[in-house]
């Protein structure tokens, strides 16, 4: 694809991008606006990632994407393959290899180094959205840190279910600043975010918003001090590679109903099978019902 | 002692018609003002200007702050006037509906204001809810319920409780008992009455029914067409009018 | 296999290839070109220029025949292409006061200077299914007249004279560009016209709809509406003078609207703006009615609450190719956030059929 700029978006375009980046990471967890460009992927597919990813990417770079924690599934694949078209750049699966990561919906389960970043797809920037339907509003709201509407969402979780009743996009605060959407991650990955040594950029193209959190940044999940943020997952191991700290996605395996579990993120489950470790339903042992 | 609240020469007009043009008074801690007038008299623009909802075009509206004394809230910065807005002011909406969210339960309601300053308890600020709801005399019973399923007379008590539940010093009030049946508006005066006097609380009410200022304000300012036309000692302005215009006030009352 | 969607990448190929395929149809059926798509889906290839805001009728065609003839498809297409493109410059603003018409038409005056003219239009046409298209598409040669030339006076610039209606203040500060800066609140005349251009015609058609059913109504008769071809200059600044680059068909809509007055201003009417590239005339009356509407403010009108009304609305959600991206996102893998859900949902049941057993036994 030669008639396209090196990882498809003109310079100009780039320079932009990387403008709001700098001014993200410069306001941790402040959605700072960009002029989003028409990308040849549908919005909400991932454009936002995509144009982060393009603004940073260099030919040296090694780029994996996932999607639920995945490096197969289509829409990473397509990401993938869009990348090594319009940049010719390394890919990879393996999360400790890759110099860029761009996810959707999980954080690796490896812990992520200072030589890594890591971009997330984003649908709904704003954390006060489904709270307040207008754009003006939110923004004043955050700008004068009026954040009381947040905590009357989970207040009224808990008045209604006993529990905070948010399990994924589970909002944040970050470094006691701006209240932020770490984008729909289960809620077990939110400490994660926390003083991580990667720089974490986030991009919601339709939505025309670019925000950061750069390296070890302080970043809280919301609670009440009688409610405190859990971070859970399904309380099973997995069946594949046998590991109990891994997010964990559930498989129907017959028409019975039968399910078992088996982990989100696909490199960290093949390189602990890799290395000899074995869950109940390996091939060859059990199924779990 | 220093005024609570000391308005100077406010004004505010839209084109060339008069909102309000320059009115001046003081108001002192514990003190309950009323502003009568017919609709138009220019009392609502006075009260959303002094409550900071719309700039005055001249003017200050000094607020005696707790941390810094004595600040003119007209020239403070929003985020500051906010802040005011949800610790040391309140505002009583004549409709529930424009003070209350009406998808959010009671408790919700009353809490949302300690969880703006920060309360970060689930059982505390519940507590705190529960026992304001008793307070206005809403069945705790009800804590989980919807405004929407709450009578007119129900949700004007509620909008109350969420105002007061962070004990503000000023208590801005539009029109506290229009709209609600006269049996209705008889006990949320009384119960407006017990509250103001066991908190002390320091009130602007504007309102068109002499009977709500006869009861609850020690003064009383008299508006017509955007101008103050009297001002005194309550029960002094409405037993001896000296203006026209407040005599036919009273007397119109007074025939009904 | 125990991972779902393995072998993605061999299932996408796949799945392109079909579809190309059933993008062909039956082999034994003469393909379609893509000029006769220019040429005999006109109105298509006119409504995929103007929401893809790119005015080339091969290109769109082309998009057209890529898409199987889904027309948000194909406006995707060109969108997507035109962010890649280059831009040279900024051409000046067209004069559609010098418009070549093929139609032009007032509901507002009888006669007027330089005349009606039907044009191309499916007015008045009886919707009868013509059966013998089906047959043979040939047909007679159309009267015709030499083309009206000159300057063609806007109707309301009559009205305007004696000052019956608002007049429409010229504007040198350049428009902002919402495919270069990102789409910010408030937003002014210019900025919501260029959404409103681009916008889906199905949404902004039932916006329009919604003003006249009483949704913020604004009692708008079509002042003028015309249709036909404009020169497109350009200043080259090598040259110091500007030039014609080319020409352009627009549909233009101008309504007149609700007056508005007071004791000291003597009432006047309002205005409506709608301009699109090509044909589209239902487009271009729509446009004209929401804008009207999102000029309450300026107005000084009362906000009733309308859709209409709402510029945030309209305008974050009248973008078919946002609203369709984010619509079909749904269809992506969510097994994530799901199973996360689930858990909840679970332990929540446990424990409300714990309580629950807890009721019983007491």
């Amino acid at each position: 694809m030669s008639e396209y700029n090196f990882a498809y978006l003109d310079e100009q375009t780039k320079r932009m991008i990387r403008r709001a980046i700098l001014k993200g990471l410069a306001i941790p967890g402040y959605q700072v606006p960009f002029a989003s460009r028409e990308m040849p992927m549908p919005y909400g597919w991932g454009t936002g990632g995509v144009q982060v990813s393009a603004a940073i990417l260099t030919p040296d770079d090694r780029f994996k994407v996932i999607d639920q924690g995945a490096d197969d599934t289509t829409n990473a694949v397509s990401i993938r393959s869009f990348f090594e078209r319009t940049a010719n750049v390394a890919t990879t699966t393996a999360t400790e290899d890759a110099s860029v990561i761009q996810t959707r919906h999980r954080i690796p389960e490896d812990t992520l180094t200072e030589d890594q970043v890591l971009v997330y797809q984003v649908p709904i920037p704003e954390p006060l959205r489904f709270l307040e339907p207008r754009e003006s509003e939110t923004r004043k709201m955050h700008s004068l840190e009026e954040y009381g509407l947040m905590h009357v969402k989970l207040y009224e979780d808990i008045s209604r279910h006993g529990h905070i009743a948010t399990s994924y996009a589970y909002p944040v605060k970050v470094e006691g600043r701006y209240v932020m959407d770490p984008s729909p991650i289960p809620k077990f990955d939110n400490p994660k975010l926390d003083d991580m040594a990667a720089i974490q950029l986030f991009g919601a193209g339709r939505e025309q918003r670019i925000y950061a959190l750069p390296p070890y940044t302080q970043v809280v999940s919301l609670d009440f001090d009688d409610h405190p943020f859990e971070a859970s997952k399904a309380d099973q191991i997995c069946g594949l590679c046998g590991a109990a700290d891994s997010y964990l996605d559930e498989v129907i395996v017959d028409d019975a109903g039968g399910r078992m579990f088996c982990c989100s993120d696909t490199d960290y489950c093949s390189r602990r099978r890799a290395a000899g470790h074995q869950g109940p339903a390996f091939p060859g042992s059990e199924v779990a019902a | 002692m220093t005024p609570l609240l000391s308005v100077q020469e406010i004004s505010k007009s839209y084109g060339t018609h008069i909102g309000c043009a320059d009115v001046s008074f003081d108001l002192y801690p514990g003190e309950v003002m009323g502003i009568v007038g017919e609709s138009g008299s220019g009392k609502s623009t006075l009260l959303n200007c002094l409550a900071g909802h719309i700039a005055p075009d001249f003017g200050r509206v000094v607020f005696d702050t707790r941390i810094d004394g004595p600040k003119d809230t007209v020239t403070m910065s929003e985020p500051e006037r906010r802040m005011l807005g949800r610790t040391d002011w309140a505002f009583v909406h004549q409709h529930a509906r424009d003070g209350l969210r009406m998808g959010v339960s009671a408790g919700g309601n009353v809490g949302e204001r300690l969880m703006a300053v920060g309360e970060r308890h689930y059982g505390d600020i519940r507590h705190k809810a529960a026992d304001w709801l008793d307070r206005v005399e809403i069945d705790t019973d009800r804590i989980d319920d919807r405004p929407t399923t709450f009578s007119g007379g129900m949700q004007q008590r509620l909008q109350i409780a969420r105002n007061l539940v962070t004990g503000p010093r000023l208590v801005f009030m539009d029109e506290p008992t229009g709209g609600l049946d006269v049996s209705v508006q008889a006990r949320l005066l009384d119960l407006l009455r017990g509250l103001v006097r066991d908190m002390g609380l320091s009130a602007i009410i504007v309102t068109h029914d002499l009977a709500v200022v006869r009861l609850l304000a020690d003064r009383l300012m008299v508006m017509k067409s955007g101008h103050v036309v009297e001002a005194g000692l309550t029960d002094q302005v409405l037993d001896d009018p000296q203006h026209a215009y407040s005599q036919l006030l009273v007397s119109s009352v007074l025939q009904v | 296999m125990y991972v779902a969607v393995k072998g993605g990448e061999r299932a996408i190929e796949n799945a392109h290839a079909w579809l190309a395929e059933e993008r062909r149809g039956d082999s034994n059926i003469a393909e379609l070109s893509v000029a006769q798509i220019r040429e005999q889906m006109k109105l298509a290839v006119d409504r995929v220029m103007a929401e893809g805001s790119l005015y080339d009728p091969d290109l769109a065609a082309l998009a057209i025949k890529q898409s199987r003839g889904d027309l948000i498809e194909a406006i995707f297409l060109i969108r997507a292409y035109r962010t890649t493109l280059p831009r040279f410059g900024t051409s000046k603003p067209i004069d559609t006061g010098a418009m070549a018409c093929d139609r032009r038409i007032s509901a507002t005056f009888k006669d007027l200077p330089g005349g009606q003219v039907l044009g191309p239009t499916f007015d008045y046409t009886h919707r009868l299914l013509d059966f013998k298209l089906a047959a043979d598409g040939e047909v007679p040669e159309a009267a015709s007249r030499p083309p009206m030339s000159g300057e063609v006076p806007h109707v309301t610039e009559f009205l305007n004279r004696e000052g019956l209606i608002e007049e429409a203040q010229p504007e040198d500060t350049p428009p902002p560009d919402l495919t270069r800066e990102p789409l910010e609140m408030p937003a002014n005349r210019a900025l919501r016209l260029q959404a409103l251009t681009r916008s889906d015609e199905g949404f902004t058609l039932g916006l329009a709809y919604s003003t006249q059913r009483g949704y913020a109504r604004n009692h708008a008769f079509v002042g003028e509406l015309r249709i036909g071809t404009v020169s497109v200059e350009m200043d080259i600044p090598e040259l110091g003078f500007s030039v014609e680059i080319g020409e352009v068909t627009v549909t233009e809509c101008e309504t007149v609207n609700q007056f508005k007055g007071s004791k000291t201003e003597p009432p006047q009417f309002t205005r409506g703006y709608g301009l699109v590239f090509g044909q589209s005339e239902r487009k271009a009356i729509s446009m004209a009615l929401v804008d009207r509407a999102l000029r309450w403010e300026e107005l000084g009108e009362d906000n009733v609450g309308a859709p209409a009304q709402d510029t945030e609305f309209v305008l974050y959600h009248a973008d078919n190719i946002q609203a369709t991206g984010f619509l079909e996102h749904i269809k992506l893998p969510h097994y994530v956030d799901f199973q996360s859900e689930l858990e909840l949902v679970r332990k929540l049941r446990r424990e409300a059929g714990v309580s629950q057993m807890q009721e019983a036994a007491e």
